[in-house]
Order: structure tokens, then sequence, then C-alpha cells
């Protein structure tokens, strides 16, 4: 819908004009969120789009790179480059995609980097940078960068490390995570609505295990494991996650059940490919 | 900025934060619809150099540079369009056309832009690709058939299914297994008094049947579009490319634009409001306050009788009694500066004590919500315990018959409050013209919305116009006064044109929701299933506003009670007031909610005696010969009319689930598998009176034009309207014009409510062409000597042997005649005083041929649905998957069977949104929490069954041609019905609406 109280919005061209930023300006990407949700005390944007990033870059070291202006679609169509053995997790961009309520028409504009700064709880860009052990790279406001793993990014429900002043830059996956099998649940109170949790599951080359729990917590959790957990284990560590949470998209406790449904899921599809030869 | 529109080239500019969908709108492509403004639910959707966007979330400035295509677009560049009326289609366009894609249409735009992206290989991934266009009108069945270029023929008999066909054959085709062969039900036409049958679904087996579905290639529809065809929709290709207007697509010079400041307090008074900064913003033309609201009380609710509804509420009050109640408005050239005003006024509140439980609000001590009300004047039960109605009555003596009862059953159900999300916001612009007011508003009632301004302010009826484009969904809904009001103190007070224009947030928190009730029933039964006692407790809360309740608490245990032939009975309901946001009326007026817990209540007593519900259903419902008994015996204003279809329609969907439809239920030990059923009875017309006075007109041109003053909403009347018009003057559909909810040009009508829109005004419109007929014999008659009885009507003329008398020579003869062309229906004497029949166009005029008739619906017949269910229920999550579903509905005559089918495919659907997925949810405080789509699940395409849908062959002896009323009552049974599956797969019984997976999942726990 119109955003009436916005008066100004500047093409950021050179990291300079991102100086605008702070109390009543803010950042504006695909505009999906902003456009949904006016805030009355806003009454400027700095438009990133302006700044043409490439979306998706493969990098030296055999990692890629997705700016945070990636959009939803780039993200989903993006062919697997490097075949299956080296991008096992290729799938999860997809997959990840298809959790975010917005219809086809959303991932033509919503972008990854609006996706993790807006930071809901079923966010599944969130999902997707934390179950990859994604590390973010962040412009300060102050000019200097920042590197983060994903899984601090966010910090609650709508809240991240993010200050007034700073941009989410991009989301960097590594050789190794793009290599990982990944296996990936959602469930919702309709049959694609939207989620009430979201997990993802991924078996490193090396054996380690990770499972991403987000959708009905307040943040994502990541429970990391050096090897595949057994069953009460893991169902343990997610029965002891203390911030699920309740909204029109699920009860605290119905998340948590299925969580522990879905993550059992996870682990034994994911016990199953580590008996095929690689 | 610049860009291409469709081709053309436009340059414009766009506010800082504009969105690109009020951006197209103010380029006046209407095409562009708004239903969420969030980018929810797809009505927006358009192309932006080819890639789909929902425009409401898309910066206009982005477009920059752009070619951007709308739905009027889609068929290409406008220049090649004959005309305006004769759009170019996009394939897709046409293919919603053929497969009656839409009903109220206001999705539709959105609709086929986003289908026109997809190709063959997504036709596998709809439910993905279209979760972002929402109907809510359809079932969307219409839709997927639309996308897959097919066709599911509503015509035809087939009485068994032919087992071969159509079986599994994916994930959203067919559900069954039956056929139905097209094109065999044009029967013979009536004659031109509309004495004969028309046997729509005329065949050679017996009971008509729509159910299995078997798509196919397209077949022709019925282009002559006779009574018992399947005419599509007469607007339908001006829908389908965003041509046909809705209330607020339209240019207005001068407009100015409403925002309403609201109460951010449950319950307070008003100590005083300062607006001097608001008025001092440039662009601001008013503020408005409870200083500036007539003293006048009235209700947001509509009703033929405005004393069904007790008046208790201003256009300002000076008490808040709900959070979003209008605390003042601002009229501004834009709405951001009515929204910028709104905000610096500065309001001082008195704080009362508020109530939202409403067992507590009847308690004593409770505060009171209406308690300076004037009970007897406002028509209020007892404002001192915050009644707003009560009854309780008994029949026969149903403590002893308890008593003495081999089982018993009792339980109490609750509903949930429920938003009708029509996918067109309320909205109204209003004006003056020659010093009348004019108001354009998306209403189902226009005619009671006049009288109630004129009343409020104070206004002669003749100083008062209102009128509706098409409707974008109603659902009772808009049967309310909630921005008229408002509107017209606007433009009385800046006399300028106004618009206010509800934004989503607006319906889900400031318009009307369903009642939510709590249900107690209590059964007794002989052992061997026979009822001896039935006892409803009911307790309804209504909000802050009574409007609606004591009419949905009356009629809601009216039909509800009255289906059950018991010797014993017993209501004890009462609707009591809170600080919640008001309830309102719903599809189905309360019937759902006491359905659901009737039907759940019989269930458990099947379960308790093992029988089997269908039986229980057979042994205990009402007959033809039986006293049709609530709390006393029912007047003789109501019964079956000969058209008795309760015991078609058990067998029906029983057979139906018998029979199944191939679909596997999901394996795994965490699945459970049951069936259910629920029953439904409803009154074709709302009691104590629904009026209607249409007239049909010989236009110069040899064509026929109707006025009638029910509102077109996507329940198809008007469809229905020029196929009774083509049937009784023995022409085709496509010479008939209807005109129609305008206060200036028709004659007065009740309102399309208590689905109405056929068996009262197409009774009355039916009642017209025919007397237009014997009009038409008469003249031929004088022309030629010849005598009016040996007349036939045909398409283009009248005649009698060789003689042919064409109908434009009729038309030019009455033109020149300075009396009246022949006498026809007076006014009523005893209304002949009554405003409302004054309307002149309605009546005889000298120099026309038109015939006029009044429908008054004293009369009222009864309407019969059934729904059965095959769940799997997952035992570790609490997902409900939906093998099969059934209804079979009994609503006489099919006048035009794909659109009865759609009538029962939305009510399905909108039920199962109900029992599934949608609550509007509150914190307890009177804060709604669910303000925005994303989070009111509206059912998506991904959500719903294909629904078998099978018809009792019943003719009714009071509607036009054997037809009844289908609209409201298809929602009716279906929840009960999922219900009784559910707890039929798990053995134990959810009573809380709606079941959603966390609540089955919690009702599994130890």
């Amino acid at each position: 819908m119109d955003l009436n109280t916005v008066t100004r919005i500047t093409p950021a061209r050179h990291r300079d004009d991102l100086r605008l930023l702070g109390p009543g300006v803010v950042p504006l990407a695909g505009g999906s969120e902003l456009f949904a949700d006016p805030r009355v005390e806003l009454t400027g944007l700095v438009d990133l789009l302006a700044f043409r990033w490439p979306a998706l870059a493969l990098t030296d070291d055999g990692g890629l790179e997705i700016a945070a202006t990636c959009t939803l679609a780039e993200l989903a169509d993006l062919p697997n480059l490097a075949g299956d053995a080296a991008w096992a997790a290729h799938p999860l961009f997809y997959q990840c995609c298809t959790a975010l309520f917005g219809s086809f028409k959303v991932w033509n504009v919503a972008t990854v980097g609006g996706n993790l700064a807006t930071a809901l709880p079923a966010g599944p860009m969130i999902t997707l940078a934390v179950a990859l052990d994604a590390e973010l790279l962040i412009w300060r406001g102050d000019g200097t960068d920042l590197r983060v793993p994903a899984a601090t990014f966010v910090t609650g429900n709508m809240t991240t490390i993010l200050e007034s002043t700073d941009v989410l830059r991009s989301i960097h996956v590594s050789a190794d995570a793009l290599a990982s099998r990944t296996a990936f649940r959602k469930i919702a109170l309709s049959p694609i609505g939207r989620s009430g949790a979201v997990l993802a599951g991924r078996l490193a080359r090396d054996g380690r295990f990770t499972l991403t729990v987000t959708g009905g917590t307040l943040r994502p959790l990541l429970l990391d494991y050096p090897s595949i957990p057994s069953a009460t284990t893991l169902a343990a560590h997610i029965a002891a996650i203390e911030c699920w949470f309740t909204d029109a998209h699920g009860a605290a406790d119905w998340r948590r059940a299925v969580s522990e449904v879905l993550g059992e899921e996870i682990r034994v599809e994911l016990s199953a490919t580590t008996e095929e030869p690689e | 900025m610049k860009l291409q529109i469709n081709g053309e080239s436009v340059e414009a500019p766009a506010s800082a934060g504009q969105c690109l969908r009020t951006f197209l709108r103010d380029q006046q492509h209407f095409e562009v619809k708004k239903g969420c403004d969030t980018g929810d639910c797809g009505a927006c959707s358009v192309l932006l150099d080819g890639v789909a966007v929902h425009s409401c979330i898309y910066p206009a400035f982005r477009a920059d540079g752009a070619a951007v295509t709308t739905a009027a677009g889609l068929g290409g560049a406008r220049e090649s369009a004959p005309s305006d009326t004769e759009a170019v289609l996009h394939p897709v366009q046409q293919r919603f056309v053929d497969a009656a894609g839409f009903q109220c249409g206001f999705c539709t735009p959105g609709m086929v832009v986003t289908a026109s992206t997809l190709s063959d290989d997504d036709l596998e991934d709809l439910p993905r690709l279209l979760k972002g266009n929402l109907c809510r009108c359809t079932g969307y069945r219409a839709i997927d058939d639309a996308i897959r270029g097919q066709h599911t023929p509503a015509e035809g008999p087939s009485h068994e299914p032919h087992p071969a066909a159509g079986c599994g054959a994916g994930p959203l085709a067919a559900a069954g297994c039956g056929i139905a062969e097209p094109g065999t039900s044009v029967a013979e036409p009536a004659s031109v008094a509309g004495e004969s049958g028309i046997a729509a679904h005329a065949g050679a087996s017996g009971t008509a049947t729509l159910g299995p579905l078997v798509r196919t290639g397209r077949v022709p529809r019925a282009e002559g579009g006779l009574v018992g065809t399947s005419l599509g929709a007469l607007a339908g290709r001006r829908v389908v490319t965003g041509q046909e207007p809705f209330t607020l697509d339209v240019a207005v010079t001068g407009l100015l634009h409403l925002s309403v400041l609201a109460s951010p307090h449950a319950h307070a008074r008003i100590r005083h409001v300062d607006a001097a900064a608001a008025r001092a913003l440039p662009g601001v033309h008013a503020v408005l306050t409870w200083e500036d609201s007539p003293a006048t009380r009235f209700s947001t609710a509509r009703h033929e009788s405005r004393f069904d509804d007790p008046d208790d509420t201003l256009v300002f009050d000076r008490v808040l009694r709900f959070r979003g109640q209008r605390v003042a408005a601002v009229v501004a050239d834009t709405v951001g500066i009515a929204e910028a005003a709104s905000r610096l006024i500065e309001v001082d509140y008195e704080l009362l004590p508020a109530v939202f439980d409403p067992e507590l609000a009847r308690a004593p001590g409770a505060p009171l919500v209406h308690g300076q009300a004037d009970a007897a004047a406002s028509r209020i039960h007892d404002p001192s315990r915050n009644l707003v109605a009560a009854l309780h009555g008994e029949f026969g003596d149903v403590a002893a018959a308890l008593a003495e009862a081999h089982t018993t059953v009792s339980g109490t159900w609750q509903t949930q409050r429920i938003a009708h999300t029509q996918l067109e916001t309320h909205g109204t612009i209003g004006w003056l013209e020659d010093d009348r007011l004019v108001l354009r508003t998306s209403t189902q009632v226009p005619f009671l919305v006049q009288r109630e301004i004129c009343r409020i302010f104070d206004l002669p009826v003749e100083g008062v116009r209102v009128f509706t484009a098409r409707v974008g969904g109603g659902f009772g809904g808009k049967q309310e006064l909630l921005t008229e009001d408002l509107v017209t103190l606007a433009v009385l007070t800046t006399k300028r044109p106004v618009q206010y224009e509800f934004t989503r947030t607006d319906e889900l928190t400031r318009a009307t929701v369903r009642h939510p009730i709590r249900v107690r029933v209590t059964l007794g039964a002989t052992g061997a299933g026979r009822l001896t006692a039935l006892q409803l407790d009911v307790l309804s809360d209504t909000g802050a506003y009574g409007n609606h309740g004591p009419g949905v608490m009356f009629h809601g245990t009216s039909e509800s009670v009255a289906l059950y032939n018991v010797p014993n009975k017993r209501i004890d309901a009462e609707c009591v007031y809170t600080n919640n946001p008001p309830s309102g009326a719903f599809r189905g007026y309360g019937l759902g909610q006491m359905i659901y817990a009737i039907e759940s209540a019989l269930d458990e007593l099947a379960v308790r005696l093992g029988l089997n519900p269908f039986e229980l259903r057979r042994m205990n419902s009402v007959k033809p010969g039986d006293a049709l008994v609530v709390t006393t015996a029912e007047g003789d204003d109501i019964g079956f009319s000969g058209s008795y279809g309760l015991d078609q329609c058990l067998d029906l969907a029983e057979a139906a689930l018998a029979r199944g439809n191939g679909h596997a239920a999901p394996t795994g030990p965490e699945w459970r598998i049951g069936s259910g059923m629920a029953s439904s009875m409803i009154a074709t017309t709302p009691p104590r009176g629904h009026h209607s006075q249409a007239s049909v007109t010989l236009e110069a041109d040899g064509r026929y034009t109707v006025r009638v003053g029910t509102t077109e909403f996507g329940n198809g009347t008007t469809t229905v309207h020029a196929q009774i018009v083509a049937t009784a003057l023995l022409t085709t559909a496509d010479r008939v014009l209807i005109r129609h909810s305008d206060t200036d040009d028709a004659g007065y009508d009740t309102g399309a409510f208590g689905s109405a829109g056929v068996v009262v005004a197409g009774k009355a419109v039916l009642g017209a062409a025919t007397r237009l007929a014997g009009l038409l014999r008469q003249a031929a008659a004088a022309q030629t000597g010849l005598r009016a009885e040996d007349f036939t009507l045909e398409a283009h003329g009248l005649r009698c042997g060789p003689v042919v008398v064409p109908l434009t020579a009729l038309a030019a003869a009455a033109a020149q005649a300075t009396t009246p062309a022949a006498p026809t229906t007076p006014v009523a004497p005893d209304r002949g005083a009554d405003a409302r029949w004054a309307v002149p166009t309605g009546a005889s005029v000298t120099g026309v041929l038109r015939g006029v008739a009044d429908e008054h619906g004293a009369q009222r017949s009864l309407a019969f649905n059934v729904h059965a269910f095959r769940v799997a229920v997952n035992t570790l999550t609490g997902e409900v998957r939906i093998l099969q579903s059934v209804q079979a509905a009994d609503a006489g005559t099919l006048m035009n069977p794909e659109q009865v089918r759609g009538q029962v495919e939305g009510g399905v659907a909108q039920a199962i949104g109900t029992a599934l997925f949608e609550e509007v949810t509150l914190d307890g405080a009177g804060t709604v929490l669910t303000r925005v789509l994303r989070n009111y699940h509206v059912p998506q395409l991904a959500d719903l069954p294909v629904t078998e849908v099978y018809f009792a062959e019943t003719r009714d002896e009071l509607g036009p041609f054997g037809a009844k009323s289908m609209s409201e009552s298809t929602y009716n049974p279906v929840a009960p019905a999922l219900a009784n599956a559910v707890r039929d797969a798990l053995g134990i019984r959810l009573c809380e609406l709606p079941m959603s997976r966390d609540r089955i999942w919690r009702a599994l726990q130890p």
C-alpha cells in the first residue's frame, strides 16, 4: 500500500549514500515487506537496488555469495552449477523459498537480505542461512565491515543485530556447506500456509549434523552435533528449546511437538543418505 | 515518470512512497483491484515487463520505463478491440468465461493476469503458484478448470456414475468416477404465462447429479439462456478483462477522501477533542466528531422492518464501546493528508470499565455497555444486564422427557469470529447532484440504506439516490450500514464528493464478524434412536453494538431446531453486549452455529446407540405432514410447498460416501480415517416479508430491459433474471438488459440477503415478464385485429399464423400513444402511501410497453443440504486431509445448474475455512490480533478438495419455475459434517472451531 509518510526515496549508488540511514530512514530492497506494513515514523527510504549488486556470484574459495538484494526468484532459479556432489545442498535454496508465505509474484521482488533483516520467525531465508552456516557481511554505518555467522544475526521476533545505520550486504555460503546433504521440512496450520515451523538439517561431508529450528521459535536455533545424534537425543534437545511462541499460525506447544516430529523425519532422512555411496 | 501501460505511453508523477497499484488506478486503470494491499490476495496483480508482481507492494517509482500489462491489456492493445464491451480476450480470459471461473469477479483481473504467466508444465504446481490469488466465492474448482482449459459440465442427467472415468487423475483432478453427459438439459420453453415447468435436469434417469466430476474439453455453453441452462454471467467478458466497474472504479472530479481515527480503548467516554491542528493541515476540508453527529440512533443492520434491529448506534458516539470504533473522521484532498491529520487530533478520554467475556457480561455487576439506553425506544431486551435479545420457550416437557430417556447426550460447542473477507472491501462514494445526495456504495441492500440514511439525516426519500455497481462479494457483510452514514455526513458538510474506502485491516477490525456463539445441546432419545427431547442453551456475543444480534439468535435457533421432529423442545437463548468488536450478519445467519452444535450432538447420539447417522436423521427429521416446531408450532407462512427433498439428499450423500471416490488414504500408523455427515434445513425467504418490484420494458430496438432492485455480487441473480425473461418472453438472454440495484431506476427491493435474489426478486421479474407478454399480445392484436390469445412470442416479434408483428413495430406504436398502452399492475392500495412504492420508473408509464410485478415473499418454502466427508487425520501433527467431500442439495428446479453448483462449491469452501482455518482472534481485551490477511487464513486453492455436488429432484410450488434458494444454506452443514468425520477418525470430539491442527493435536495429548 502507499507509504504516505515517505517523502523521499534516495537511490544508493555509493556506500556513502547509506549515511542517510537513521531515524525515520531505512533501507529499501524489494519493498514487499515495507509496502505491506507501513510505519508512520518513516519519512525516507534508501534504495539498495540502485547498487546493482550481482545477485549471485561464485567466490574464489568455491563458495557462493548471495547479494542481500538477490530476489527469492533468482535464488530459486539458480541452477546446480557444480553438480550434485559439490552442491548437494542445492535443493535447499528452492525448498526454503517455498516456505515463504508470499506467492511466486512476491518471490519476484522479495530479497534474501530483506527476509533476513525483517527477522520474522517464519522468515525462510533465515532458515536457509543458518542451516548452511552462512557468513553474513554487514556494512556498518561507520564504514567498517562486519562478518557474523548467520546463527547470531537474528536475535528475536523482528529483531537483529543490525543498527539503524547498518546494511546487510551479502550472504556467503562455503563450499563445504554447499557440499552437505540437506533435508527440509515445513509445516503450517494449512497445507502451504504461513509457516508454523520450518526445519532444515544438514549433514556435512565430515559427518557433522546440524538441525536448524525456525518458524516456531522467536529466533533461529541451531542444534549442532559431530555426527548424527540418536532419536532420543535430538528429541530431547528440541524439547529443551524454550522460545516457542504462539500466534495465529500455531500454538507454542503444537510448534514444539511438530518440530520434534519433523526433526526426527530429517534425522531419519539424512541417516539414510549416509548409507549411499558418495 | 514515463511508462507503458497496456501499450500506451503514460507520463505522470508518482509520489515518493506510492505503490504501483494506486498509481495505476490514478491513471484510471480501475481493473487493478485492491483486496488486501499487503501482497497476499493477488487482486492487484499486473505484469511488469512480463513478470507478474503484486502491484500493491511494488514501489511505483520502479515502474519508470517499464511496460505494465493489466487484465485490460492481456488480450492485446486496446485499439484492436472492436469496442469497450468487446475487449480482445487473452486465451486464459476466454477460458475463465467458458468455465465460469468467477462469481463476484473482483479477484478475477488479478487471477487471469497470474494465470497468463503459467505454462502447461506449471499445472502440477498450481497450489503453490496460485497461493497468492485468493477467491472467496468459487471454492476454486471452476478456476482450476479455467486454468487447465477444461470444462466440467453441470448439465445433464447422471444417476449411476460410470466406474471407469476420471479416477485419480491427479491431486487436483476429478475426485470421482462419475460422468456427466453434456448438453441434454434444455427443456421445452415455458408457456408465456410461466405456468409450465422447466425440468432443469431433464433426463432419462432419476436424480440429477453434478457430482462425480469428469473434466472434458470445453463444451459449447447454452447461448439461448433459457431457464435450466447454464448461461454464463452476462458481464463475463467485462469481468475477465477488468472492464466491469465495481464500487470505487470510477473517476470523480474533485473527490475528497475520508480517514477515520479509531478508538484505542475498549470502553471510554470522550471528554474533549482538540482537532485544531488537524483542521489547520493544508488539504484538510473537515474534521468530524461526535459534536457533528446527528442525534438519531440507528442500527448498522438493515432489514425489511427496521424494528428488527436495536437502535443503539450513532454516526459518532461520544461513548466508545470497542477498540476501533470511530472517534473522528478527517475529510481531505488525499488519503495521506487525511491520515496525517487524524494523527494530529488530540482526544481526552475518560476510561470506563469494560467487559469482554459474554458470560461475565450478563452476570450481576458487569460493566454495562449500553446501560444508558432506553430499552423500549432502542429495542434492547434488558440494557441493565447487557441483554440485547433473549428467547426462553418450551414445547412439551423437556425435563420429564430427559428423565425418561433411554439415552441422553449433552455437550457444549463454541464457534469463533469469522471475517466475511469478500475481496472488495466496504466503500462508498457520495456526492451532491442538484441538491440530491447520491451514494454509490458497496451494499447488498441499496433501498434499505436509502431509507435509513433518510431517517438518520432527516432527508426526504426523493432527495437520496443509492445505487451499486457490481459488488465484489457480500456474504452478509454488506447487509450493514458501515460507510454510507459517514460519507453522507462528509458530503453534506463539505458539499464535495467524498470517498470512504475500508482497508483490509478495517475489514478485520471495524467491519462486523460472524457471531461467536456458545451452544449447549442436550438430547434425549429412546434406545432405538427416536428423539424425545431437544434442549438448547445459547449464548451469543454481539459485541459492542447489537446490530444483527437478535435476528441471528432467533433465526439460528429456528430451522435448526424445527428440522427435527421431537415432542419436547426447549430453547434458552441470550444475546449479550460486550466491548468486543461488533458481530453481524454472516452467510447462514446463525443457523450455521446452531447446526454445528445440534448435528454434532446428534452424531454423538448415533455413536452412543451404534446407529448409522444417516438413519438417525431419517428417523427423526420432519417430513411432509409433520408440524414445524421451534418452541411453538410455526405459522402457516412456511411449509414444504411440495418440494421436500431431504430424503433424496440423505440418500445421495450416503450413496456417494459408500461409493467412495478412489482417493486412497495416506498410509502410516499416525493416520486415522473417519467419515461423518450432517443435515441442514433453511427457509427459502426471510420471515415477515421480503419485497421486490420488478419491471420489464420493450425497448425501441425490440430488446427488453429489466429493472429490478436486487444486487449482483456474485450470487448470479442477474444471469438468472435474464434467463427468466428469455424463457417467459421466448427470446434469448442476449436480448435482455438487466438494470439493477438503483433506487432511482428500479422498483423497491428489500435487498440481496436471505438468498432472496431468485425466489423473491426472480419471481417479481417472472411476473413482470409474464405481464409484458400479455401486453405484447394485446398490442399485436390492436395492430392487426387478430385475437390476442392467438399470438405466440418469438425472439423478434409475435406470430399468429403467417402474420408476424415485429417487436420494434409494437415499441414504435407504443411510443406514439398518449395514454398508457394498457393497464399494468396498479400500486397496491395498502401500500400506496408508503414512500418506498412511489418510485415512478417501476410502474406503468406512457409510451412504452412495460410489465410490472410485485413479490412479497409472504409464503416461504424450505430447502435442504446434506454434507458428508471422509477424512484422514494425522495424530502427530493434527493435520486433517479431506479424502472425499460430498454435498447433496435440495434446490428445487435448477435455474442455472452451473451457477447453483458454484454456490454450493463456494459455500462449502467458506465453510471448510470456518471448520479448519479461520478465526478472528482477540487478545481478551478487545483488540483484534489478526489484522492482515496473512494472519487470517482464507482458504487457498491448495486447501480445498473438489466437492461432489448432487441435487435432489424436487420442484417447489412457490419459487419461480419451481426453484428454491441455494446460497447461504450450502455453508451450514459443512462444519459439523467435518467435525463428525474427525470424531469418527479419532474417537475424540473437538467442540470448538476452527479444528485447527494445533487444537486437534492438543485434544490427542494425554
